[in-house]
C-alpha cells in the first residue's frame, strides 16, 4: 500500500491487518466495531466517500468492514 | 537533612513478626528477628546518639557514638550493628558509655571548623545535635596538629557544594550513593586520618559518574554536602509536602521555604512512590517556576502575525469564549475541541474534558497521553480489563526475573530505577529488550543476563517468540490459565505456529534464537517474573499489539496478581495515568467508560445537566488532519507543546496555521504558542492545589507552596471559560472537583482530599471493597473477570529503511532533561545537556566520513534537521538515536505520521533516515594524504 494513500485508507488497512488472525467475516466485524468505537463520525464519512470512488488501495477485510459501516 | 524531621530509627526495618522481646533502659519492646538494638531502642522511645547510622542505610558501625552496655556481654557494643536477642537487657546511658561518647565527640570536633554560628547547616546539623546530646563541654585538642580544615571545596556541581573541611568521614554519602541510588560514584579514598570522600578517582563531582540525585546531600549529617540554595538563601523556615511534576514515578517532596521563597525540595521519606529518594530533576530542577521567561499576564491577538496585546483575565476569558462560540455557530460543535495535559492535575484535566463535552458540546478532547501510552490503555483493557499497570513500585523488591522492554529507567524513571537496581544487586535476573545498550545492560554491580538487542519495530515478533517458547516447551502455568483466563486455546494455536518460533523470527528481529529461547525460559521459570516497559513498546505502529503480547506472556506464565510480578508501564509524565483516568480520551468518560454506553452517559448527563454525544470525537492526529481539511477550527491546548512534541512537525504546523482560534495555556511562550491567538498564563506545580496519579495508580496530593503567580488557578480559568460560553461551571475548591470525580467514577469512589491528607496517598481502585486502595491488581480475578488471551500477529511497520533512507532513527530522553525541555532547559540542568546529539555507530559514521562532534544533517521522507554527531556503539549498526529536548534541533521534524493501528499513538521509535555531514570537511589525515598526492604529482 502506498504511504501516500489517504489517512483513513491507511488506518483501516492497518486495523484489518492486526485482526488478520480472524476469519474474514469475523475480522470485518472486528474492524467495523473498532472504527465505531474509536473514530470520529467525520472520519467514517470520509472513509466511505473515499471508498465510493476508489477501492484499489483497500485490503479485502477492510473493504468488508467498510460495507458494514455504511 | 531536612527541616521537617521524620523519625529516624537508625537502621532499616526488618520484615516479619515482632517475636523478640527485650528491655531498653527499663522499657520493654518486641521487635522482629534481625532488628538492631539501636532500632529497638528507637521503637521503645529511646534515642541512642548516632552519626554514621540512619534508617535509610544498612548499619556501618564506624562512628562509635552509639555504644551501649548489654547485660551479660563484655564491652560496649555498637547498637547499630548488634542484633537484638530475646531477653536482652540494654542500657543506653551509663557513666562508662557517656565517657566514651564524649571522647569520641571530642575527637570529631577537634578536626571540625567551629563556625557553627555562620555555618549553612546551623540548626540542621547532626554533629551539632550530637555534641549537645553527649554533653560535650570542652575539646582538649587544639588545631595545631594535623587536620582537614584547609581542604578545598568542590563547587563544580551547579546544585550543591562539597566542603571536605566539614566531613566526619561517616561514609553516609558513599553508602547512600551505593545502597539507595546504585551509582557507586563516591568512595572513601585513603586510610586512617587520610580518609576522605572522593567522587570517582579523585575527580570533581561534575566530572565523576555522579548523577546528582541528591542522596548524598540528603544523607550528610553536616554541612559537608549542602544545597547551594541553602548556602545562598539560608535555612528554610517552613515546609509543605507535595508531589513532583516531572516523570510518572510521582515522588513526594517536602518543599522547604523561607518566607515565600522556595529554598529546596527534599524527598519525603513517607512518600509511597519514592520513600525518601529523588533524582536530579525533582530534587533540584525547580528554578523554571521563577524563570524570567514565564508569562504572567494573559495575551490576545487577532491574527498570529499580529503582536501580542496584554489584557486582563476577564478580556482573555471573554475572547476565548466569544470566538469558540462563534466558530461553533458557523461550523458546529464538532469544529472545536481541546487537548488536556498529563502535566496538569487530575482536577484540571477533569474540568477541561467536562468543558469540552458539556460547554463546547463535542467529544473532541484528547490528551498528550495519545502520543505516549494510549496503547497501554487499549492493550491492558483488552486483556486484563483495566487500563493501568498491575503493581505498586515496591513490588519489584519481590521479583526474581525482571524484564525491561523499551524503557530506559535510569534516565527516564530514575527513582524507580534505583529500586530496581537494589533488587538486581540482591540477585534478581535481568532481561533487557532494547535496540540500544542502555545503562542497565551493564553498570556497577549490574549486568543483564540477556540483552535482546532487537531491530527497531520488531517488538511483537520478539514477544511472540518468547510466548512460543513458553507454549511449545510446556512452560505454561496451566492451573493459572485454567482458573483465571479465557480464549487460551485459540491463542496457543496461533502462538505455536512455526512462524512465531525464535528461529523463524531471528532474521526479522536480529536476535539469535538460542538467546531468545534462554531468555524466555528464564522468565517463564522464575518464581516471580515482572515486566516493566516504556515508550519503546507503545510508540510503534504495533504498540497496542505489543502491550497485549506482553499481557499474554505474563498470563501464560501465571505472572499476574501477586507481589513481584505483573505488567507495568513506566509512564512518561507525572500525570499520564491520571489524565487518562479523568476521561481525556475522546471515546471515554472518566473511569474508562465508553461514551456510547447510554447508562454511563446518563449518569454524567444527570449531574452535568446537559446532553452528551454518544460518538467518539477526534484524537490529536485526527484533529490535525481535520484542521487541514477545514472541519476543525478551534483548539484549546492545555499545557502541551504539540508543535515540538508531536511527530511530523510540518504537518502539525500546517494544522495549527489553518485554525481560526488556537488557545494555549502554558508557563512559557512555547513553539505552539507561536500559532496561538490567545495565551493564558499557567501555574507551575508549586502553585497548584490538586492531585497527580502516578504510574502505580497512586493518587498523591499536590499542595500549593505559593500563590499562583498568574493570579488565577488553572481549574478556575477553565470553569470561567465554560461559564462564559453559557455552561455554568463553578467550584469553590479543587477538593470539590475531586468529590465530583469520586461521585461519578467507581474506581475513585473512596477518594477525597480529606482522605488523602489523612493517609498520604491512595492507589485506585478505592471503593467499599478496597477502602485502603489497591496496590496490586487482579489478585483473585481480573477486572474483566477472566484474563483474555488475544492473538498478536506481527505486522511489520510500513516505515522501512530504503536506499535513500538506509538508517532507522529511534528517539528517547536523557536523565537531566525532560520531554520538550520547556522546564529543564530553564534550569541549571543544561550543564549536563546543552543540545540534542545524534548517536551514530562508528561503522555508520565511518561510512559517511563523520567524526565525533561533526554537524550532520538528519533527513527523513518528511523533513530534515541538523545536529551534532556523537559516535557511540550503544546502538547496533543501522540505527541512530537522538533526544527531543531542544526546539532548535526539532527531532520531530523528521518523525512521520505513522502510528499505532489501534490508538494512533505515533511511531516515534521507527523512522527511516539518512545522515550526512552538514558541511563536507577535509580532515587532517585526508589533507596530509591529499598533499602527498599533490607532491607526488609535482615530482612526476
Amino acid at each position: 500500500m502506498s504511504l501516500n494513500a489517504p489517512a483513513e485508507i491507511r488506518m483501516i488497512n492497518s486495523i484489518a491487518a492486526h485482526f488478520g488472525y480472524l476469519r474474514t467475516e469475523q475480522a470485518a466485524t472486528a474492524v467495523a466495531d473498532h472504527i465505531r468505537k474509536f473514530w470520529d463520525p467525520r472520519m467514517k464519512q470520509r472513509l466511505l466517500l473515499l471508498i465510493a470512488s476508489d477501492t484499489r488501495d483497500l485490503d479485502p477485510v477492510a473493504l468488508s468492514a467498510a460495507v458494514l459501516l455504511r | 537533612m531536612s527541616l521537617l524531621k521524620e523519625p529516624d530509627f537508625g537502621t532499616p526495618a526488618k520484615d516479619g513478626p515482632a517475636t523478640v522481646s527485650l528491655e531498653v533502659d527499663g522499657l520493654s519492646v518486641c521487635v522482629p528477628q534481625g532488628t538492631s538494638v539501636m532500632r529497638a531502642a528507637a521503637i521503645a522511645g529511646v534515642d541512642v546518639p548516632k552519626l554514621c547510622a540512619t534508617d535509610r542505610l544498612e548499619a556501618f558501625g564506624s562512628c562509635r557514638l552509639c555504644l551501649v552496655e548489654i547485660d551479660g556481654r563484655r564491652g560496649t557494643p555498637a547498637s547499630c550493628t548488634t542484633p537484638v536477642a530475646d531477653g536482652m537487657v540494654v542500657r543506653t546511658q551509663s557513666p562508662k558509655v557517656a565517657k566514651l561518647r564524649e571522647s569520641v565527640m571530642e575527637l570529631y570536633i577537634s578536626d571540625h571548623p567551629l563556625d557553627c554560628l555562620t555555618c549553612s547547616a546551623n540548626g540542621d546539623c547532626e554533629l551539632q545535635d550530637m555534641a549537645g546530646a553527649v554533653g560535650l563541654r570542652q575539646v582538649r585538642y587544639g588545631y595545631e596538629g594535623e587536620n582537614h580544615l584547609d581542604a578545598v571545596k568542590d563547587q563544580s556541581n551547579p546544585y550543591f557544594d562539597f566542603d571536605p573541611s566539614k566531613c566526619i568521614a561517616c561514609s553516609r554519602c558513599v553508602r547512600a550513593c551505593d545502597e539507595i541510588q546504585g551509582t557507586f560514584a563516591l568512595t572513601i579514598e585513603g586510610r586512617g586520618f587520610a580518609s576522605k570522600v572522593s567522587p570517582g578517582a579523585g575527580e570533581s563531582f561534575m566530572d565523576s559518574e555522579c548523577v546528582s540525585c541528591g542522596a548524598c546531600v540528603q544523607a550528610c549529617p553536616t554541612a559537608t554536602l549542602q544545597e547551594r540554595s541553602v548556602i545562598q538563601l539560608g535555612m528554610p523556615s517552613r515546609s509543605v509536602i507535595t508531589t513532583c511534576a516531572y516523570c510518572g514515578v510521582g515522588c513526594s517532596f517536602k518543599a522547604e521555604l523561607r518566607g515565600d521563597e522556595l529554598v529546596r525540595m527534599v524527598p519525603h521519606k513517607d512518600g509511597g512512590a519514592n520513600e525518601g529518594h529523588s533524582c536530579v530533576k525533582g530534587r533540584f530542577a525547580f528554578g523554571y517556576a521563577t524563570h524570567p521567561d514565564r508569562v504572567l499576564r494573559p495575551m490576545v491577538r487577532e491574527k498570529i502575525t499580529d503582536p501580542w496585546r496584554e489584557v486582563d483575565w476577564d478580556e482573555a476569558i471573554d475572547t476565548v469564549a466569544r470566538r469558540m462560540v462563534d466558530i461553533r455557530r458557523r461550523h458546529g460543535a464538532e469544529a472545536i475541541g481541546a487537548i488536556t495535559s498529563s502535566r496538569c492535575t487530575n482536577e484540571e484535566v477533569y474540568v477541561v474534558q467536562k468543558m469540552v463535552r458539556a460547554a463546547f458540546g463535542s467529544n473532541n478532547v484528547d490528551t498528550c497521553a495519545r502520543v505516549c501510552h494510549s496503547p497501554t490503555g487499549y492493550g491492558l483493557k483488552q486483556t486484563f480489563g483495566e487500563s493501568a499497570g498491575t503493581q505498586d513500585f515496591r513490588s519489584v523488591a519481590q521479583a526474581d526475573v525482571i524484564v525491561v522492554i523499551g524503557a530506559n529507567p535510569t534516565d527516564g524513571h530514575p527513582v524507580f530505577a534505583s529500586r530496581m537496581k537494589q533488587r538486581l544487586r540482591q540477585g534478581a535476573k535481568l532481561i533487557v529488550v532494547d535496540p540500544r545498550r542502555i545503562d542497565l545492560v551493564r553498570s556497577p554491580h549490574i549486568e543483564a543476563d540477556h540483552h535482546l538487542q532487537l531491530r527497531p519495530g520488531t517488538n511483537v515478533a520478539v514477544v511472540n517468540a518468547m510466548a512460543h517458547v513458553v507454549v511449545t516447551e510446556d512452560l505454561v502455568d496451566e492451573s493459572f490459565v485454567a482458573a483465571r483466563c479465557e480464549e487460551f486455546d485459540q491463542w496457543a494455536e496461533f502462538i505455536s505456529r512455526a512462524e512465531n518460533s525464535p528461529e523463524a523470527v531471528e532474521a526479522i528481529t536480529g536476535i539469535p534464537a538460542a538467546e531468545l529461547r534462554a531468555a524466555a525460559r528464564l522468565y517463564a521459570q522464575a518464581p516471580n517474573g515482572a515486566i516493566y516497559y516504556g515508550l519503546g513498546v507503545t510508540e510503534h505502529s504495533q504498540g497496542s499489539t505489543m502491550v497485549m503480547g506482553m499481557a499474554n506472556l505474563a498470563m501464560a506464565c501465571g505472572n499476574i496478581g501477586r507481589d513481584g510480578v505483573g505488567v507495568n508501564p513506566l509512564r512518561g509524565q507525572n500525570n499520564v495515568q491520571g489524565s487518562c483516568d479523568m476521561g481525556s480520551f475522546p471515546h471515554e468518560l472518566p473511569g474508562y467508560r465508553h461514551v456510547s454506553d447510554d447508562a454511563v452517559r446518563g449518569i454524567f448527563e444527570n449531574l452535568w445537566g446537559t446532553a452528551l454525544l454518544p460518538d467518539p470525537g477526534l484524537r490529536i492526529p485526527n484533529m490535525f488532519d481535520a484542521a487541514i481539511e477545514g472541519t476543525f477550527r478551534g483548539l484549546f491546548v492545555h499545557g502541551e507543546d504539540i508543535a515540538q512534541s508531536d511527530p511530523n512537525v510540518q504537518h502539525v504546523l500546517a494544522a495549527l496555521g489553518a485554525m481560526e482560534l488556537v488557545v494555549v495555556q502554558d508557563l512559557f511562550i512555547n513553539e505552539t504558542a507561536k500559532f496561538a491567538h490567545v495565551f493564558l498564563p499557567g501555574a507551575s506545580f508549586l502553585e497548584k492545589d490538586g492531585t497527580f496519579t502516578n504510574a502505580e495508580r497512586r493518587i498523591n496530593r499536590v499542595r500549593a507552596v505559593m500563590k499562583p503567580k498568574n493570579g488565577m488557578h488553572e481549574w478556575d480559568i477553565v470553569c470561567q471559560i465554560a461559564t462564559a460560553m453559557g455552561y455554568p461551571m463553578h467550584y469553590d475548591h479543587p477538593g470539590q472537583i475531586m468529590d465530583e470525580i469520586a461521585s461519578l467514577t467507581p474506581t475513585f469512589a473512596g477518594v477525597s482530599f480529606a482522605r488523602l491528607d489523612e493517609v498520604g496517598s491512595i492507589q485506585w481502585p478505592c471503593d467499599d471493597d478496597a477502602p485502603q486502595g489497591t496496590p496490586i491488581m487482579h489478585i483473585d480475578a481480573f477486572t474483566r473477570g477472566l484474563g483474555r488471551f488475544v492473538p498478536t500477529p506481527f505486522v511489520p511497520t510500513d516505515e522501512r529503511s530504503t536506499r535513500r533512507f538506509p538508517l532507522i532513527l529511534t528517539t528517547g530522553r536523557i536523565l537531566s532533561q525532560y520531554n520538550v525541555g520547556a522546564q529543564t532547559r530553564r534550569t541549571a540542568n543544561i550543564a549536563w545537556h546543552q543540545e540534542d546529539l545524534l548517536e551514530i555507530h562508528p561503522h555508520d559514521a565511518e561510512d559517511r566520513g563523520i567524526a565525533d562532534g561533526d554537524e550532520v544533517t538528519l533527513a527523513s521522507r518528511v523533513g530534515q534537521t541538523k545536529l551534532h554527531a556523537r559516535i557511540s556503539d550503544r546502538m547496533p549498526t543501522g540505527v541512530v538515536y537522538t533526544t527531543f529536548h531542544y526546539p532548535v534541533t526539532g527531532a520531530n521534524v523528521v518523525t512521520t505520521e505513522n502510528s499505532d493501528w489501534a490508538t494512533n499513538c505515533p511511531e516515534y521509535k521507527v523512522t527511516a533516515v539518512q545522515v550526512a555531514l552538514a558541511r563536507p570537511v577535509v580532515r587532517e589525515q585526508e589533507a596530509h594524504a591529499l598533499n602527498g598526492v599533490l607532491a607526488a604529482e609535482l615530482v612526476d
